[in-house]
């Protein structure tokens, strides 16, 4: 960095050569190293480097050398559009952290290509090693560059303006004035520009000699301040996110009306844990779930069918043993301990009963059905892998608004329990659980299973009602799709359970983040619309008038310089003149 | 008498054919700026010979010295203004007829985010005007807003469906305005952007000795500098509204969705265009990088922003997928 003093003594004799030139700049144009900025050598503010043979360079050389190329405006420039680019192939390709589920269908379309592209990360771009390598040299390039900038900028803050230029007029935005009076009045005159400007908010030094007065006044340190204060907090942002990553937690549980779920490891779905998490971090609360609520648009108005207003009616049992209730909504989460539960989905759960050829229950719980479309046409599986002769699963359709397509497939045309249908379809042989390997519960491989009902086979699918029983084939037994609604219920608008599927979510960074993003957005304010400028008003008598001049530098963007200059010799000549009638001059 | 929606509709097309009615008398104001200040041109040599009226120096860039030029009066340009504002009045009337149909604000889908994003282009373009002039940016304002508006009222439109559950929030009228305001701010960085480069060009051109260098409307524009200044005012303010989107966008992501940042694709292309006009920023003030190249960055940045507004709202599945469209 140019302007920042060297310390390598090898180039002493250089840097005293260069400082003299600089000091000589200075007192032409105004600028100095005390006060502005201290910014990277390739900021186009900066002086340009002398062209000079460089010494041979060392270890130590070509650190210091990759240190500077590393906190320079250009690489950190390249690194920026780096960043973009890079993060461009997270939105092509799924991601397994936003969308896992399109990772696995990319790899079932794409076989050959994804082990490939697998290994260059990019179904893991976000969290992948040459993202990572971007951002992070991008954050030390930052680094490296405020921590000079913090130091210089706190003595900039104590420093007082720069001396007068020795020639005003060689600054573009200049101004002169020719005023009647003597010696004193040129004084005076300073001294109420002084003032003038003080009010106007400048830092300002009186610079007198001889017959010349002159006030230097600066403004606007609070532009670099909120440069500072924007990439601190951006450092801010990415520490917290790093280091509050290892202390959250995001788990899954889904939940059929009256049942009880408890916020413990074991009665999760599943669960994301930060490193530092330990097993018993979490707040053991329990949540029934006595109700759900949703709204439908009435055939005929507009959007007809649309389900909205989802509404979780939740109990809440306090460690402490409190019961309180609580509803969960989209957008309007629920706070328990520290946690917050959203809404993530829900759907409907038939309860199913399945006995053996001895009529023993082997099954009777409600099964949650995967909704697949807006109708609610879900897809379920039941497994029993127990009390029959072998394996049992069922591959299951709930329609609750059932009605027969012309193919003579059944289809849902409303989400509300109208016209509930629930079809079967048996398989029989190893459900693939016993081996250790996680199986998911609403998936059935039917690899090494026979398909015992539907298509492919001699037996129809087994439909039922609520209420209705039918025998499994080969005389295995019996399933019963169970009516819930309460005894005496006309329809069968209550038959079915709904479920909910809730996120459990515990960031305690995540206000941290928020208040580092705020404070990022107004440092950018500052840094962007203040402006950085310096004034100054010179007056020199001779005989019986005295020469008034004005100048303005801009530190830095600022598009009103010349507007503020104008306004500073028309403020200062109001003022003058009021001094004047106030205080007539002897003999005038 | 028909609906809100049927008056919206209507409404909405007759603002297209003004603005492309705007459009086309800018287009002939262009035309007329390249013949006309060659008139102007041999009118002062001949009339004053001491006029100093180098051929080629534009009027804004020659101001202060004693021989300012005549004040050039774009009376196409004023007719094109003219309607550009009652184009906006009529534009204003849909959006605001959708909105009441609704009962809701006007944007919570493709069609209606269309509508509301060139509203405020034109709208920032409008008022930028009263401070400084940029006529000379009708036409492009005209095209874009034609172009984007067209389409989303052709290809687009949805009828008035009652919100989704995570749209009902303050953050929709919040978040979806400042985003839409940045867009229209943004439009105009990027229009000055791209004369800059024209400018640019032919500044190089002359400088060169080259007889016909570019447009010869461009004679009557400002110079790059200028120009540049002006893009980067633009840019800076469009930037501090787009990171502002980010926020609000996040701390409703919380909310909606139970994390604030997830790389969501309309998440990630934000990002993308905020490191670009980051970067535009820092190019400004790197050595090397000012001038032509800046200017690169921030029309890039604002193809990504039509990219993000379009592509990824059409084809790209993600959380964001409110375009109503299926």
């Amino acid at each position: 960095m140019s302007s920042s003093p060297s310390d390598g003594a090898k180039n002493g004799a250089k840097n005293g050569a260069k400082a003299t030139k600089k000091l000589a700049r200075d007192a032409q144009d105004g600028s100095s190293a005390a006060s502005d900025p201290l910014r990277p050598a390739d900021h186009f503010d900066s002086a340009a480097e002398d062209a000079v043979v460089q010494p041979k360079l060392g270890v130590i050389g070509w650190l210091r050398w990759g240190w500077r190329q590393l906190t320079s405006m250009r690489v950190a420039l390249i690194l920026l559009l780096f960043l973009a680019i890079a993060a461009i192939p997270g939105s092509i390709f799924p991601q397994r952290s936003a969308d896992p589920n399109g990772v696995l269908k990319y790899k079932t379309d794409n076989p050959d290509l994804f082990p490939i592209l697998d290994k260059l990360s990019l179904f893991d771009v976000y969290s992948s090693p040459w993202f990572s390598a971007i951002y992070l040299l991008l954050f030390i390039s930052l680094i490296g560059c405020i921590i000079p900038r913090i130091k210089h900028h706190l003595k900039a803050l104590r420093a007082l303006p720069p001396r007068t230029p020795a020639r005003l007029a060689r600054l573009d935005d200049h101004r002169s004035v020719s005023r009647e009076g003597a010696d004193a009045e040129a004084s005076a005159s300073v001294d109420v520009a002084e003032k003038q400007l003080k009010a106007l908010g400048y830092r300002v030094a009186r610079y007198d000699r001889g017959r010349t007065w002159s006030v230097s006044a600066e403004r606007g340190y609070w532009r670099e301040t909120g440069n500072l204060v924007f990439h601190i907090a951006l450092v801010g942002v990415l520490i917290t996110v790093g280091i509050g990553g290892n202390y959250a937690y995001t788990g899954q549980k889904v939940i059929v009306e009256g049942q009880t779920f408890v916020n413990a490891l074991i009665d999760y779905n599943s669960i994301n844990r930060g490193r530092f998490v330990s097993d018993d971090a979490l707040d053991p609360y329990a949540l029934t779930l006595k109700s759900f609520d949703v709204t439908y648009q009435g055939f005929g108005e507009p959007g007809a069918g649309q389900a909205g207003d989802f509404k979780a009616n939740l109990s809440v049992r306090e460690p402490d043993g409190s019961q309180i209730d609580g509803t969960v909504q989209v957008n309007h989460p629920l706070s328990v301990g520290g946690d917050k539960i959203y809404l993530l989905g829900n759907g409907y759960a038939p309860t199913i009963t399945v006995r053996n050829a001895e009529g023993e229950k082997v099954l009777s719980q409600p099964v949650e059905f995967l909704p697949q479309d807006s109708n609610l046409t879900s897809l379920g599986v039941v497994k029993i892998p127990d009390g029959m002769p072998e394996q049992l699963g069922m591959v299951g359709f709930f329609y609750p608004t059932a009605v027969k397509l012309d193919s003579g497939a059944f289809t849902s045309a409303h989400g509300a329990v109208n016209i509930p249908l629930l079809t079967l379809d048996v398989y029989q042989g190893d459900l693939g659980i016993d081996s250790g390997t996680p199986v998911s519960v609403y998936q059935l491989d039917t690899q090494d299973m026979t398909k015992l009902t539907g298509r492919d086979t001699d037996v129809k699918s087994i439909q039922l009602q609520p209420g209705e029983t039918a025998d499994l084939p080969n005389g295995l037994g019996t399933v019963t799709f169970e009516n819930e609604a309460p005894t005496g219920a006309e329809d069968f608008t209550q038959s079915v359970k709904r479920y909910v599927s809730l996120q459990i979510h515990h960031d305690d960074s995540a206000v941290w983040v928020l208040v580092f993003a705020l404070l990022a957005l107004s440092g950018l304010g500052l840094a962007l619309f203040v402006p950085r400028r310096r004034m100054w008003v010179k007056a020199t008598a001779s005989d019986d008038t005295i020469h008034l001049e004005y100048a303005g530098l801009a530190r830095g963007e600022d598009p009103t310089l010349s507007a503020a200059v104008d306004d500073l010799v028309r403020g200062h000549e109001r003022l003058l003149d009021a001094a004047a009638a106030r205080h007539p001059v002897k003999g005038a | 008498m028909p609906d809100l929606d049927s008056i919206s509709i209507l409404t909405l097309w007759t603002a297209i054919a003004i603005y492309a009615g705007a459009f086309i008398v800018y287009a002939f104001d262009l035309a007329r700026r390249s013949s006309a200040v060659k008139v102007d041109e041999r009118m002062l040599v001949t009339a004053g010979g001491s006029v100093v009226a180098e051929p080629g120096e534009s009027p804004y860039a020659a101001g202060g010295g004693a021989a300012a030029p005549v004040k050039q009066r774009f009376v196409m340009a004023r007719i094109g203004t003219s309607l550009m504002i009652l184009g906006w009045l009529f534009h204003l009337a849909a959006t605001l007829a959708r909105g009441i149909a609704a009962g809701r604000v006007p944007w919570a889908n493709l069609y209606e985010f269309a509508m509301i994003g060139t509203l405020l282009i034109v709208l920032v373009y409008l008022v930028v005007l009263t401070r400084v002039d940029l006529r000379y940016l009708g036409t492009f304002i005209a095209g874009l807003v034609l172009v984007l508006l067209g389409a989303a009222a052709a290809n687009f439109y949805v009828e008035v469906t009652p919100l989704v559950d995570p749209l009902k929030s303050v953050w929709l009228v919040i978040h979806v305005f400042v985003a839409s305001l940045s867009v229209g701010v943004l439009a105009l960085a990027f229009a000055l952007s791209v004369v800059q480069l024209l400018q640019a060009r032919r500044e190089r051109g002359l400088a060169e000795g080259v007889e016909n260098a570019g447009p010869g409307f461009l004679r009557t524009l400002p110079d790059t500098v200028r120009l540049e200044n002006l893009a980067y005012r633009f840019a800076v303010v469009g930037f501090i509204f787009w990171t502002f989107t980010l926020i609000a966008g996040s701390i409703w992501a919380q909310d909606a969705w139970g994390r604030y940042w997830g790389f969501d694709v309309k998440e990630t292309w934000t990002f993308i265009i905020w490191v670009l006009y980051a970067g535009y920023i820092h190019a400004r003030a790197t050595r090397g990088w000012r001038g032509t190249p800046s200017a690169w960055l921030s029309i890039v940045g604002f193809a990504s922003v039509i990219f993000n507004f379009t592509i990824v709202n059409v084809f790209f599945k993600g959380l964001h997928a409110y375009s109503g469209l299926s």
